[in-house]
């Protein structure tokens, strides 16, 4: 874009940022050759994140470690996100990329409803986000490998909806819930066992701690919650009055409760 | 091989800004006034789903009157402009300023250089920390850029407006008032009834996005 003039025309879809800021050359392009070999670049790995369905909206919440191998590189980053104001993005993988898709994918929905006057659909942003994974497939092939999980409300039903997503921008609408990241198997198999639809939003901040308790006690890679340090989940929820952050005060008060209540 | 005709640049000014002038005296005006709350935004427009007025970036709205096509293209543009830079920099580095002075650029090289001007005129508002911060820039459609403070009109009879909302605005007014003082003076101005409201406000205390669009009760008293 020329430094003082107004970009007037922009390609096709004319609403799109991810578009437009390729076209101006501000997203990187990945030409990796197919016989290229896994990197061995050293990039902190973001772990689990995970997202349930209540009754009347969805909470999400993720750990706040970064590792590197069996090193920890961060014991303070985000991964639970505001997308929007009625919806939620949170990350697993490459932290650094995965930080970046998340910058981009607020970018993109802004940017949408400024130039049409509305919010896309739910579906249409969760949709959005499975081709912006798919785009990354050249660097999940070297490694660097990052898989979101998205949950909002649908405004015009006001119900809370889950979409976990795979490598090859692959996406799934889930009935209860869903995690992403190392410590992801070890937080659905929780769930599993204690997960209602039909719990209100306390009990259900409850269960995500208690599920993030029990990654970190199986996955070398997730942090539990910090209470020596003072470092607890981020945790957002939901509804159809649209997405809140839990106050930490509420969010170490769990924590407490799910460490007692979690081997 | 023939040559084009010569036409002397006083002239081609004159007729492109009397085309454009006669495009924009068509359209309905629009004012906006700095108010204790945030900046407030009135249009008469008797459509409700086409809107003038329009959010650029956390505090920065955009106006337009003129042709349809035209501004929407220019409003467009300008979020294009806005986003690129807050993703390259960063939120804050957004300023009305360097927006203000990109239409500039682009209106005034459309009128001088494309096939035919653009038939609008433009506002681009900021939100500041208090009303001594805001920040009114009117553009014209040659590309002049006015830096206005306290209140601003645009479109048909703007410069009537103008004067009538300097002579009842008073310094730090409430966002009620300044609403009904400015309806007051459309109506004065055009000399008949409004045909359809609408309005917006920049708030002054918020987190990241400010703008919101006034409701059909907020605009139904003035």
């Amino acid at each position: 874009m020329s430094g003082f003039l107004l970009p007037l025309d922009a390609p096709l879809p004319g609403n799109s940022f991810t578009e437009l800021a390729r076209s101006l050359d501000l997203t990187p392009r990945w030409h990796l050759p197919a016989e290229a070999s896994p990197s061995s670049v050293p990039a902190p790995d973001a772990t689990t994140v995970l997202a349930l369905r209540y009754d009347g909206g969805v909470v999400m919440a993720g750990d706040r470690q970064a590792s590197s191998g069996y090193d920890v590189a961060h014991r303070r980053i985000q991964k639970v996100f505001a997308a929007d104001a009625y919806s939620a993005v949170a990350v697993s993988g490459t932290a650094g990329m995965a930080i970046e898709l998340v910058r981009l994918f607020q970018t993109e929905l802004e940017h949408y409803e400024k130039l049409e006057g509305e919010r896309l659909s739910l579906d249409g942003k969760a949709t959005y986000l499975a081709r912006m994974v798919r785009m990354q497939l050249p660097l999940a092939l070297q490694g660097f490998l990052v898989v979101p999980l998205f949950c909002g409300v649908d405004p015009r039903t006001g119900t809370g909806h889950v979409f976990t997503f795979d490598a090859v921008g692959g996406r799934y609408e889930e009935q209860d819930f869903g995690a992403a990241g190392s410590g992801g198997r070890e937080a659905r198999a929780y769930l599993r066992t204690v997960h209602r639809p039909d719990s209100d939003e306390d009990m259900a901040v409850d269960r995500a701690m208690e599920a993030l308790v029990a990654a970190a006690g199986q996955d070398l890679a997730t942090g539990g919650p910090d209470i020596r340090r003072g470092i607890y989940p981020n945790v957002v929820t939901v509804t159809a009055a649209g997405l809140r952050h839990v106050e930490e005060s509420a969010v170490a008060d769990a924590a407490r409760r799910a460490v007692e209540t979690v081997l | 091989m023939t040559l084009p005709f010569y036409v002397p640049p006083e002239q081609l000014v004159k007729d492109r800004a009397e085309y454009a002038r006669k495009g924009i005296a068509r359209g309905r005006s629009i004012a906006a006034l700095s108010a204790r709350e945030g900046v407030v935004i009135l249009a008469e427009n008797p459509s409700r789903t086409l809107t003038k007025i329009s959010e650029i970036y956390d505090r920065i709205a955009f106006a337009g009157v003129g042709k349809y096509n035209e501004f929407e293209s220019l409003r467009v543009a300008g979020i294009r402009y806005a986003d690129v830079k807050g993703y390259q920099y960063g939120r804050e580095d957004v300023t009305a300023k360097s927006l203000a002075s990109a239409f500039s650029q682009t209106l005034g090289n459309i009128f001088v250089q494309g096939p035919k001007p653009f038939e609008v005129e433009v506002l681009i508002v900021e939100v500041g920390r208090d009303i001594a911060d805001d920040r009114l820039f009117k553009v014209t459609y040659d590309g002049t850029l006015y830096d206005k403070s306290g209140h601003t009109a645009i479109g048909g009879p703007s410069d009537a407006l103008s004067e009538k909302l300097g002579e009842s605005y008073e310094d730090t007014p409430a966002a009620e008032d300044v609403l009904r003082l400015a309806a007051e003076a459309f109506r004065v101005v055009e000399d008949r009834a409004i045909d359809g409201w609408e309005g917006a406000m920049l708030e002054r205390q918020g987190t990241n996005r400010r703008f919101r669009r006034l409701t059909r009760d907020e605009l139904s008293g003035i």
